[in-house]
């Protein structure tokens, strides 16, 4: 007998419960909760459906690290939630709420039903230009060969949501100390796994760069685990958060997208488009793009986590 | 047919998921935050311990075992990581009543 469909449905009612939980629960603490397992859960649905980068991506990204923004927003509303609650919008705005959602859910729902069969697909037409990027994950090609621009835009945007999360301090903190504050013992288990975990995290970031020519991996992936590497040592009190105006922390932060337009730049020239990478040269290209854009990913996203400056001496 | 690994493969597994079952249950059944973590980690320990060792001679490559097995390391050392600050939080509440 074959399992699979029975464990494609137990996922998605497990899904679709989960969803409607991280709704309707009060606490934002418990939604928070809820939107990680659902994360996990969704991830389980991608990898269902032979698709392990996203599932990755899912599990660090979307779960993990967005988690643990959520969590540190939740905690920072917990004073207020209380009154929050109480003011509970009227039952006119629910029902308007209500049925845009429902109007949402039924416009995407046709848009898949009315899905050409079989879907428009350009993954023939990758699969057989493969070889010329020198990789031999597909998807790896498509993010930094075939649609590099893309994955550009993405290191740019995210290079914009920390310069959003910093605009949230006054104007007296600009370029001070990230709002991250420990509470560790520092003979307690946080401070030794802060100690400890970080040299094997690295190690798996390495893996999980270096596997992602070939299989599922790449350089988000590996840039979420540098990243929790260094939250774990900040939670613990190990290290701190740089000041946000750090010529070190603003340098490696730009170095990704700058190495990327450079990079593209090039290719104008060397190979006759932005970001096409010259015969024979693909690999050199890639490689010169995945290490800085991997190092400025992590640096973003720690800096992310660690928040806003609030503090003009450090914690 | 169904070989001995076969049937060495359903015991482990079967048993690791009871544990997860044991400790789903008493997650949602004991009274309070201690107990509740007491049966948690008997689902990270010894379900997931049992599930791994369960998949080990199922394996294509050594690699694929190793890694496995630091699968299964890794999360000992979270469980026991995350069970003592949530159990310290615990009782750090409990003092402040």
């Amino acid at each position: 007998m074959n399992v699979m469909p029975w464990a494609g449905a137990l996922v998605a009612v497990l899904l679709l419960a989960l969803a409607l939980w991280v709704i309707v629960v009060r606490s934002t603490f418990a939604a928070v909760v809820g939107f990680v397992a659902y994360g996990i859960i969704l991830s389980l649905v991608w990898m269902l459906l032979h698709a392990p980068d996203i599932a990755l991506t899912e599990v660090a990204i979307g779960s993990g690290l967005t988690g643990v923004l959520l969590l540190g927003a939740g905690s920072r509303l917990r004073g207020t939630e209380g009154n929050e609650n109480a003011h509970a919008p009227g039952a006119v705005v629910r029902v308007v709420a209500a049925l845009l959602c429902a109007a949402v859910t039924v416009g995407l729902a046709l848009t898949v039903l009315l899905l050409p069969e079989p879907a428009p697909s350009l993954a023939p037409l990758a699969a057989a230009n493969l070889y010329r990027t020198e990789l031999g994950n597909p998807v790896t090609a498509v993010l930094i060969a075939f649609r590099a621009t893309d994955t550009m835009l993405e290191v740019v945007v995210l290079l914009l949501a920390l310069v959003g999360a910093w605009s949230l301090a006054p104007d007296r903190l600009w370029g001070g100390y990230p709002g991250l504050r420990h509470h560790a013992d520092p003979n307690g288990m946080l401070v030794y796994a802060a100690r400890r975990l970080p040299p094997l995290g690295i190690i798996v970031a390495l893996y999980l760069f270096y596997a992602g020519s070939n299989s599922p991996g790449g350089e988000f992936q590996s840039a979420t685990v540098l990243a929790a590497m260094w939250l774990l040592a900040m939670l613990a009190g190990v290290t701190h958060a740089p000041p946000t105006a750090a010529l070190r922390v603003r340098a490696l932060l730009v170095m990704g997208s700058t190495v990327f337009l450079v990079v593209g730049v090039v290719g104008m020239f060397t190979a006759g488009a932005f970001l096409a990478y010259p015969e024979g040269w693909a690999k050199v290209f890639i490689l010169a793009i995945e290490v800085p854009v991997t190092l400025s990913i992590a640096v973003a996203l720690g800096m992310l986590m660690a928040g806003a400056p609030e503090r003009t001496v450090p914690a | 047919m169904i070989s001995a690994i076969d049937v060495f493969t359903l015991v482990c597994v079967a048993a690791g998921a009871i544990f997860f079952l044991a400790g789903t249950v008493g997650l949602l059944r004991f009274p309070d935050t201690l107990t509740r973590l007491h049966a948690l980690t008997k689902a990270d320990n010894l379900g997931l311990g049992l599930i791994v060792i369960g998949l080990l001679p199922r394996v294509d490559s050594v690699t694929a075992g190793i890694k496995l097995i630091c699968i299964w390391a890794l999360v000992l050392f979270a469980s026991a990581l995350v069970s003592q600050l949530i159990g310290r939080a615990a009782r750090r509440e409990e003092l402040d009543q």
